[in-house]
């Protein structure tokens, strides 16, 4: 049974993936039409099914969201958030928080370690706990905060857009339980389509007039797309951020100062041979000197 | 000039170094994604026990159902045949496995008697024959033959029934036959199977 996925990227890797574009894959992606999104938490509770986490405490947050912020067995939280609009009435929007699997993932670029972080072909990006060295680098690079650190096993962990019923051809946990249709699977082609037909119906039919697609090209663009009430304020939606950005720092580190240091060292190495070549070999037991000078001292 | 066996040696073993430094990558394009945890297990078709929607769903379960085997449930899904749900289910439908493997589940009759403050387990025998018992007792008790008007209903209205969503037609068919023949008049169940 092929339970294999096309490996894209590879992080902390040296050098190119073999075979990689060799295969036809194309990208899948979750739609998250959070206008019909009703707040039942199936989505989490499925997702907790699935991979076999237990139930965790609950906090109570004057709100009916389940925790603060998604956790490392907690991969799936529904965002409650109370919206006062510009004519003083209020709108409690719903909003899936989860990976966003981003063609540019910023926590692959961040990850030191070889093959703990892959982008499979097919737009997934996972974590191998086993390659994991704990060094936390990805919830740096994260724009979105979601890899989190389990600190008993000093592995992080998130969503895999469930890679293992994707490979075995199943749609993910969370889109199979989704009881009003809000969630939807299928290639990034089809899901976008249908999602900007969804936003035109908005725009059209409500009065929801500023109705649009959130799929940041900032990032590449991600493999988990929202449809949005007002696409021009995604921060209202629990902190969605409008122009989320690989950070500066892990772009500097990982680009150019990767390979600026990867030639100083190699530089440094070859003038380290080169003077050997030109002065030979340090004489440390040559001790001439200075008995030339005590010899000179005493004439 | 045909290499010798010290010129061989030499350029295997620099060759040897020069791929282990510089750098010669076999990684497999291809990463093992996570065993998928229903892949062989058996696949039973149930419905949700909670409210009346009635969804399907499908319960898996370890083993091929071969003699040795005690099947054990492992996952609890949406039965994306089921013309009501269509594989998805709501939270509590979502949490089924945790229904069924839980310590508080009641695997006996219980009873707690009049006045009493605690339940008590008893056996199914016992069960059956006092609910026979007290159905007897409180058709006897409650029994109205006639109305104000003189007219013969025969109604039982000391007895209500109710039904559970899991309740198929068939069951349910028995349920009215052996009901309105005691006479019971207050007949519901939330069953949509």
């Amino acid at each position: 049974m092929p339970q294999t996925l096309e490996i894209k990227a590879i992080s902390g890797h040296a050098g190119t993936v073999p075979g990689h574009g060799a295969s036809r894959d194309y990208d899948v992606c979750k739609l998250i039409d959070v206008t019909t999104c009703i707040g039942c938490k199936a989505c989490e509770v499925a997702c907790l099914e699935w991979n076999g986490y237990s139930f965790t405490e609950t906090v109570f947050d004057n709100s009916y969201q389940t925790m603060p912020e998604t956790a490392w067995n907690y991969w799936n939280l529904i965002r409650f958030n109370e919206h006062e609009n510009s004519d003083g009435s209020i709108s409690l929007l719903m909003r899936k928080d989860q990976c966003m699997h981003c063609a540019d993932p910023g926590c692959l670029r961040a990850c030191p370690a070889d093959g703990a972080i892959v982008q499979y072909a097919n737009g997934i990006v996972d974590f191998h706990q086993e390659n994991c060295i704990g060094c936390q680098y990805c919830v740096t690079g994260c724009p979105f905060d979601i890899p989190k650190f389990n600190p008993s096993t000093k592995k992080v962990f998130k969503c895999t857009l469930c890679s293992d019923r994707v490979s075995n051809g199943l749609e993910p946990a969370c889109i199979k339980a989704c009881p009003t249709g809000c969630l939807h699977f299928g290639s990034k082609d089809d899901m976008k389509e249908l999602a900007e037909q969804r936003a035109a119906q908005l725009r059209e039919q409500t009065s929801h007039k500023d109705a649009g697609v959130y799929d940041p090209a900032g990032v590449g663009g991600t493999h988990v797309i929202y449809v949005l009430h007002d696409i021009k304020n995604p921060e209202m939606y629990g902190g969605l951020p409008a122009n989320p950005r690989v950070p500066f720092l892990v772009k500097l580190w990982k680009g150019p100062v990767k390979l600026l240091g990867g030639w100083a060292m190699f530089l440094g190495v070859v003038g380290v041979a080169i003077h050997y070549l030109r002065f030979g070999p340090k004489d440390a037991g040559h001790t001439t000197g200075p008995e030339d000078k005590n010899e000179r001292t005493k004439s | 000039m045909s290499p010798t066996r010290r010129d061989f040696l030499r350029v295997s073993t620099v060759s040897g170094i020069a791929t282990t430094v510089l750098g010669f990558d076999l990684t497999p394009a291809y990463a093992q994604a996570q065993a998928l945890k229903i892949s062989r297990t058996t696949e039973t078709r149930s419905t949700c026990p909670y409210c009346s929607v009635s969804c399907g769903v499908i319960i898996y379960t370890i083993g091929d159902k071969a003699k040795n085997v005690t099947p054990q449930v492992v996952h609890v899904e949406g039965d994306p045949d089921h013309p009501i749900n269509r594989g998805t289910l709501c939270p509590k439908g979502s949490s089924l496995m945790q229904d069924i493997l839980n310590d508080r589940r009641l695997l006996k009759p219980q009873v707690r008697r009049p006045a009493s403050d605690h339940w008590e387990d008893i056996s199914w025998d016992q069960a059956i024959d006092e609910i026979a018992h007290w159905t007897k007792k409180s058709r006897d008790d409650g029994f109205v033959e006639k109305d104000s008007q003189g007219r013969t209903v025969n109604r039982c209205e000391s007895i209500a029934w109710t039904g559970g969503c899991t309740d198929t037609n068939e069951f349910n068919y028995l349920v009215v036959k052996t009901m309105r023949s005691l006479g019971v008049c207050y007949l519901e169940n939330q069953a949509r199977v």
